[in-house]
């Protein structure tokens, strides 16, 4: 097993070198003068002339690549135009947001998708399947930042159930950072309060979040299901008296989950993707509404900074979902 | 016509396609649909903010423009945007594709791992992050959409390609003394040509969608265009008393995307046929 | 009670609904088997022997509807049980399944132990209470069957063994809970010769030692001649001749039989075959089924539908062929 996660591990080093060269030819190659763009719109030549040396971009590009690298190993992506801070330390605190809203969307869609796909495939070509299948359709058409706008509208200005932005009421003191997901620091601290509020905070983010997730963790379940439905190990078990609720949600369903769960790792991308845009309209204190402020003013360093760990997310939840597979099937395990 | 008599019985199949006719049809003839085609750019502040009325079915927005003929004026943009993008990544993805799939070497490699980069950045972010860098505008959205979409199609063709330059037929066409880009343009590009197109139309709702963020982010359309994202992110600030400010638009883009979708879902069952079986 | 056979089939009837229409898969099918016989059901492909073991464990697919008959196993009616009274009583409890590829009948992602405990402990059968008595009976089954370490075989998965040892965990599978009928659908084909004949011999030795009768269901008379008691022939759906396998082999009464034995490589002296196909389901010939391949054919074949009834004692034949013997006869 542990070799199976080396090679996995050795396999995703390709990618992120491709990544690094990636983002170096955006920032300093696709600008016309990047030196001009780091300073900003009203700089003197000689304020531009002086960020070009100091930046080092009047070295050849090779040279610079060099010294990208470099910043990038000691995690060192200089200092936020927006915040005035490292922006490392500007990621550090704003991860854990993020990483708890994406986090329960995908949890969310996940404990939602898989059971509502079998129950599709179950009762195929009948009405809960029809109805399932235009709501999945309609989960990934709808768009992330008008239903949260709508929920917002209905749920929290209209009807007052839930508040409309933010990760905690501004009245509560948070608990002590641990993990620095909110509910599990909660009821560490034995804090129910804190609990209550930080869920109440999540409910509409992380469901605007996990729609597009459900909606393509539901198809594939569903698909998955009906393929394994007519393997003749299925018949088989029939045969010999296993009953229907266990033939299906555990004999058959950890047969069909290993696409939907190729589908969660892919997800989290665009669900980290899509929490820019969610974290902008509920002014969720995460990466993705720091992205967009940095986007907004141009703070490329902050950019970069944030492309290049998205793509490290991605990569490590990839290889998350290739262990994963493992467990479940061990024919791949020995594959390797 | 086989394969019209089963779309045909693929009820939401033939939904998506009269959702996708009908708002062609509203985008080519928008400016004669629209009630008050002036009001892309006109201001009428004495009527701001006015709730849907049969004057105004969709309501009156901030500047007291008609949200109903703006809705029917972005259908327009909506969709010249997704078949620019969609036509150009096609473009550019589809022979890239080819080639890496028919000729092995470092060539093929090389458009593999750049495409599997792209890919492994969500695609919204690199382009907010490309149309910054490009300044915003229409035209610099377009391309950012672009140029992060047709990895989407050398991803598909090249696997296409791949089975198809191990398969038999390709190896007599070999035999008899074919030569490569006759092979690649007459033979293999035509046997892509179903999951191509179904990539395609699935791609349009989905760049419909990513350049309605990116209005909605000031980084696409700017004011006073009738752009669908862009109307949301104006309604924002006349919340919640002007709840049909943001509802139409949104449902405009969600009608769309949903059209799109639902004819490249039916589209993929007619041309896959190990999805086919699942339904 | 025990003066009823073990399993016995009459008249049914089974259909299923396509795209193209209603295809008849079973009609008529007539069958007894005794207990403790083995019983071999041979026929061509898609002549209905495999929905006929699937229809007595009432597991045919959705579509397919049982118009008439009765499928009585020791005279207790099974299509008057409910779906759950099958699960909870019959399936896996009275009647054990072996199916025809151990390649693809295990099911990949669990151990052995889980596949082949899991009907012992739903049915748990009076003897066999606690885990550890269940685990002790698969165990001293599996050496039976010959696995060899069975106990470290329970934590293994399916893909860590061969096709000849997978059978034999399937054959212990179907005996686990103590059944008085086992249905075996083609459990050789998809092994190689010699395999083959290992595992035959072992069903024989089983269904002997545990006085389990069985319903063999083949394409190859070799493997009746060698393992069967009885021998039911099927054609396009229905039954055309049923008699004791000395018998029906030595003297053969129906034409398909003899096309079908004359066919077998040991009897013939070059690749013949039947000339012709089995007709669709979705439109079967009226008449006797087999008249557009039969050699005998008169013009009445087309016409009458041929009863199923006894030519000698024992030996039930669907020809106009036999009638008129028996008429000759009397």
């Amino acid at each position: 097993m542990l070799r199976f996660v080396l090679r996995r591990l050795l396999l995703v080093i390709p990618s992120l070198a491709g990544l690094l060269v990636m983002t170096f030819f955006l920032i300093r190659v696709v600008p016309a003068d990047p030196a001009a763009a780091l300073a900003g719109e009203n700089a003197t030549p000689a304020q531009v002339a002086e960020i070009r040396r100091q930046y080092g971009l009047d070295q050849p590009l090779y040279v610079q690549f060099a010294v990208y690298l470099g910043q990038v190993a000691r995690l060192d992506f200089g200092e936020s135009a927006y915040s005035r801070r490292p922006v490392s330390l500007d990621i550090k605190l704003r991860l854990p947001a993020t990483l708890e809203l994406t986090v329960t969307a995908l949890l969310l869609a996940t404990l939602l998708g898989i059971p509502l796909g079998t129950i599709a495939a179950v009762h195929h070509n009948r009405w809960p399947d029809t109805l399932l299948r235009i709501l999945s359709v309609g989960g990934i058409a709808v768009a992330a930042f008008w239903f949260a706008i709508e929920l917002q509208l209905l749920f929290a200005m209209q009807l007052d159930w839930l508040p409309l932005r933010g990760r905690m009421s501004p009245g509560l003191t948070a608990p002590p950072t641990l993990s620095g997901f909110l509910l599990i620091d909660s009821l560490l601290a034995g804090r129910l309060d804190a609990f209550r509020d930080a869920l109440r905070h999540l409910v509409l983010p992380a469901f605007t979040l996990s729609l597009g997730g459900l909606a393509t963790i539901m198809r594939f379940t569903r698909a998955g299901v009906l393929e394994t439905l007519q393997k003749d190990f299925v018949t088989y078990e029939r045969a010999q008296g296993f009953p229907p609720h266990a033939l299906i949600w555990k004999f058959v369903l950890r047969n069909s989950v290993v696409a939907a769960i190729t589908q969660i790792g892919l997800l989290f991308g665009s669900t980290i993707a899509g929490a820019v845009v969610v974290e902008t309209i509920f002014d969720w204190p995460g990466i993705g509404f720091y992205t967009v402020q940095a986007i907004l003013t141009a703070d490329y360093k902050v950019m970069l900074a944030v492309t290049l760990l998205i793509g490290v997310i991605y990569a490590l939840v990839n290889i998350l979902v290739d262990v994963v597979h493992g467990l479940i099937d061990p024919r791949l395990r020995e594959r390797g | 016509m086989l394969v019209l008599a089963k779309f045909a019985k693929d009820k939401p199949a033939v939904l998506g396609a009269t959702i996708v006719l009908l708002i062609a049809i509203v985008a080519i003839l928008a400016p004669l649909l629209a009630p008050y085609p002036a009001d892309v750019s006109a201001s009428h502040l004495l009527r701001r903010l006015k709730p849907p009325t049969w004057a105004h079915p969709f309501g009156t927005d901030n500047l007291g423009r008609d949200i109903f003929s703006r809705v029917i004026l972005g259908a327009r943009g909506a969709l010249t945007i997704a078949l620019m993008v969609v036509g150009i990544s096609m473009l550019i993805g589809v022979p890239l594709g080819l080639v890496a799939g028919y000729y092995q070497g470092w060539a093929s490699e090389v458009i593999m791992r750049v495409t599997d980069v792209f890919l492994a950045v969500p695609q919204l972010i690199l382009a907010l992050a490309i149309a910054q860098l490009m300044g915003p505008s229409l035209q610099s959205a377009m391309l950012a959409l672009t140029l992060t979409y047709w990895p989407f199609f050398t991803r598909i063709v090249y696997a296409e390609a791949r089975r198809l330059e191990a398969s038999l037929f390709i190896d007599a066409l070999q035999c008899i003394g074919a030569r490569g880009p006759r092979i690649l343009f007459l033979h293999i590009l035509p046997n892509c040509i179903s999951p191509i197109i179904v990539r395609a139309t699935i791609g349009m709702g989905f760049t419909i969608l990513v350049a309605a963020v990116l209005g909605f982010l000031g980084m696409g359309a700017t004011p006073p265009d009738p752009d669908w994202g862009l109307a949301i992110s104006e309604s924002r600030a006349y919340l919640p008393d002007a709840w049909w400010f943001s509802t139409f638009p949104g449902l405009a883009i969600f009608l769309t995307v949903l059209g799109f979708n639902l004819l490249g879902d039916g589209l993929r069952d007619i041309v896959d046929p190990r999805l086919r079986r699942s339904r | 009670m025990s003066d009823a056979a073990l399993l016995e089939v009459r008249n049914l009837r089974l259909s299923v609904r396509t795209d193209e229409g209603i295809a008849q898969i079973l009609d008529h099918v007539e069958l007894v088997l005794p207990h403790g016989h083995i019983l071999g059901v041979v026929g061509e492909s898609g002549c209905g022997k495999s929905t006929l073991a699937r229809a007595v464990l009432g597991i045919v697919p959705k579509t397919a509807t049982i118009e008439s008959g009765e499928i009585r196993l020791e005279g207790e009616d099974m299509l008057r049980l409910s779906d759950r009274e099958m699960t909870e009583r019959v399936r896996g409890r009275r009647i054990g399944f072996i199916p025809q590829d151990p390649y693809l009948a295990l099911n990949p992602v669990f151990t052995i132990g889980s596949q082949l405990l899991s009907p012992l402990r739903w049915h748990s059968p009076p003897t066999l209470r606690t885990e550890r008595e269940r685990r002790g009976h698969l165990v001293s089954l599996l050496r039976r069957v010959q696995i060899p370490e069975p106990e470290a075989v329970l934590e293994r998965y399916p893909h860590q063994f061969s096709g000849g040892q997978r059978q034999r965990l399937m054959i212990a599978g179907a005996l686990a809970c103590g059944p008085s009928l086992v249905i075996a659908d083609e459990p050789t084909t998809a092994l190689d010769v010699t395999t083959q004949l290992q595992i035959l011999k072992l069903l024989k030795s089983l269904t002997e030692e545990f006085g389990i009768g069985m319903l063999f269901v083949t394409h190859d008379f070799g493997v009746v001649a060698q393992l069967c008691d009885s021998i039911t022939v099927m054609y396009a759906g229905q039954t055309v001749e049923a008699g004791p396998t000395r018998e029906v082999l030595a003297d053969p009464r129906h034409p398909y039989t003899r096309a079908l034995l004359a066919c077998h490589p040991d009897r013939s002296d070059g690749l013949t075959g039947i000339p012709g196909l089995v007709p669709s389901p979705l439109a079967p010939p009226t008449g006797c089924r087999f008249t557009p391949r039969c050699t005998h054919a008169v013009e009445v074949c087309s016409r009458r539908t041929p009863r199923f009834v006894s030519d000698s004692p024992g030996h039930l034949v669907s020809c106009r062929l036999a009638d008129e013997h028996r008429k000759v006869g009397l």
